[in-house]
């Protein structure tokens, strides 16, 4: 009969994370934060279309149930070229979709980095900090760093203006919405 | 000048930037390594360039060439790791030097309050008179703690 040993060497903590490409550039997201991943062409009739100059990395709205769901262009976001984006993470616990290139793969990370003081613009919102893998510095996105309280503010009363519109065009044209 | 306006003798790191030379509190500086490979990721902080991999952490790139010269340096020859404090713990950033670095002993003078604010003190060497730099008001993220010319700065990094 074997006993385990008492001693266990302290367990590592991880984090599941997806690795994803924005316009050539790998940024990783916690699984945890992802509650759906969805092709582009899936989503054809499902999403509406809005124009809030104030907030251009938003070009479409989904409705999930009441509410609205921002879908956020990756790209935009983070100041990179446009690139054609072919997939959609649903994020958990927020009212935002991400709008990427693709999937890299999947991973785990053992050790999040504290962004540097030196970083001091909104790359602090933006990213929970950095990782190592394969010896490449990847940054982690921060899902709730993509829309601040003021632009969902705005987007809220865009689309409430845009659903409306859509409503009465609907009983004009006899039809329920 | 009387001579009690004389900080006392001090390690300082003199660092080539093109064709000036600038110092350092050598207390404040970790290392000297050869240019690796720099990693870049989207940001909006003008001043870094990208990070570098150095013992496991992650440094950020910050030429402050330009800012000391007016001109980004043509070749990165070395890294200098250098240390901000920020309160109890450090925060390293790596500056691009174009030249060999050269550790001296050095009686500094402290800044004036019309240096600029990234001067922390001055020193004489070999006939030349030297910026010792305030890295706190010369790299992004930090204030400089006393608003004017860095002395706390470097009074906070003497040994």
């Amino acid at each position: 009969m074997r006993f385990e040993s008492v001693h266990k060497a302290p367990a590592v903590r991880t984090e599941q994370i997806i690795l994803f490409r924005s316009s050539n550039q790998i940024f990783a997201i916690s699984s945890a934060s992802v509650q759906e991943v969805r092709s582009v062409d899936s989503l054809g009739g499902a999403a509406m279309e809005i124009n809030e100059p104030a907030v251009p990395k938003v070009r479409h709205i989904l409705r999930r149930g009441e509410r609205n769901v921002y879908v956020v262009n990756s790209a935009a976001h983070f100041g990179l070229r446009p690139s054609p984006a072919a997939l959609i993470f649903l994020l958990r616990k927020t009212r935002v979709a991400l709008l990427i290139d693709g999937i890299e793969k999947m991973t785990t990370m053992t050790r999040l980095q504290a962004l540097s003081e030196a970083f001091c613009h909104e790359e602090r919102v933006w990213y929970r900090g950095l990782t190592v893998l394969d010896q490449n510095v990847i940054p982690v996105v921060n899902p709730l760093g993509f829309l601040t309280d003021g632009e969902l503010l705005q987007l809220d009363a865009a689309a409430g203006a845009l659903i409306e519109a859509e409503a009465a065009n609907a009983q004009e044209m006899g039809l329920t919405p | 000048m009387s001579w009690t306006e004389q900080y006392d003798a001090r390690s300082c790191v003199l660092l080539r930037l093109g064709d000036r030379r600038f110092a350092l509190a050598a207390d404040q500086v970790s290392e000297l390594v050869a240019p690796s490979r720099m990693f870049r990721f989207a940001h909006r902080t003008p001043e870094i360039d990208g990070v570098i991999l150095r013992r496991g952490r992650v440094v950020p790139v910050c030429d402050v060439a330009e800012k000391l010269t007016g001109k980004r340096l043509t070749s990165r020859r070395f890294y200098l790791i250098s240390a901000r404090r920020l309160g109890a713990r450090a925060d390293w950033v790596a500056l691009p030097v174009s030249g060999d670095c050269e550790l001296i002993q050095a009686d500094l003078t402290p800044a004036g309050p019309s240096d600029s604010p990234h001067v922390a003190a001055w020193l004489s060497h070999d006939g030349e008179v030297i910026e010792v730099l305030n890295l706190g008001a010369l790299t992004p993220g930090m204030e400089p703690q006393d608003g004017s010319n860095g002395n706390a700065v470097l009074a906070e990094a003497r040994v």
